[in-house]
């Protein structure tokens, strides 16, 4: 049977740009009683940055909308960190997921958000449906 | 403190961005520096961002624009001051190659000549 968590934090953000910074301060520092190196937690912040901020300009496209964020800290050094959106989906995960791949045409985007999520966690995995949401789960071993 | 502040020196604009690099700072600072950059119509751009304490693609995102930008008006560009964290996000997307970024020691020369 799996071991539940020994800790957890349970956010519900409006998806506006400045909770980008809330957001990657909020997981780092729930992240950090891991006791995680300065690597990981600089690895953790710009993952959590990035799913939040896909929220914030491609899930809600600027509208009003909410970020839910789930974080767990195992006994054996896991951190899991679920971010969903209830806005716009994916029509196509795989593409999406591409490095450099963007939708955005402004030449603003690098296309390189979900490229980080996966340098950055052991293992990431997005569930989406067009016109329901997005779910990113990341996982990631501290204090290696 | 301001996120971003401007000095001018040699035919160069130095653009030097402080705080986290993110979405957030990039939709703030993006204007004002192609503002700047159309006003001076300087030589180069530089981009320091040796005063920044996090960056993530949004970041890079501001880069690659400013960039682009300086390209359509035939105005250099040089990125300053990116430190381990900041390259290895520009190394993931290959811009190594585009963007001349540049070492420690020949960023520490251009600190002097850009700087009073």
């Amino acid at each position: 049977m799996k071991k539940p968590p020994v800790n957890e934090i349970k956010l519900v953000l409006p998806a506006i740009p400045e909770n980008e910074s809330v957001a990657r301060g909020c997981i780092s520092q729930f992240a950090s009683k891991a006791d995680p190196t300065v690597t990981e937690l600089a690895d953790i912040r710009c993952a959590v940055s990035e799913a939040v901020t896909n929220c914030v300009v491609h899930a809600y496209k600027n509208e009003k909308g909410s970020v839910y964020i789930n974080a767990r800290l195992y006994g054996d050094g896991r951190l899991t960190v679920r971010i969903a959106d209830r806005g716009c989906g994916i029509p196509d995960v795989e593409l999406a997921m591409t490095p450099l791949y963007t939708t955005d045409s402004g030449g603003e985007r690098s296309g390189m958000g979900f490229a980080i999520m996966q340098t950055f966690c052991d293992r990431i995995k997005v569930r989406s449906t067009v016109g329901r949401g997005t779910v990113v789960f990341m996982e990631k071993r501290l204090g290696r | 403190m301001q996120t971003v502040s401007f000095a001018e020196r040699n035919g160069e604009l130095t653009a030097s961005l402080h705080g986290e690099l993110d979405h957030c700072l990039a939709v703030s600072v993006r204007r004002r520096i192609d503002d700047k950059v159309t006003e001076v119509m300087p030589g180069t751009l530089v981009l320091d961002i040796s005063g920044i304490t996090f960056m993530d693609s949004s970041g890079l995102g501001l880069i690659m624009g400013r960039y682009t930008y300086c390209r359509t008006l035939g105005v250099g560009f040089r990125l300053y001051g990116a430190d381990g964290r900041a390259k290895k996000i520009l190394e993931m997307a290959g811009l190594c190659s585009v963007i001349d970024a540049e070492d420690e020691k020949k960023g520490k020369t251009d600190e002097k000549t850009t700087r009073k």
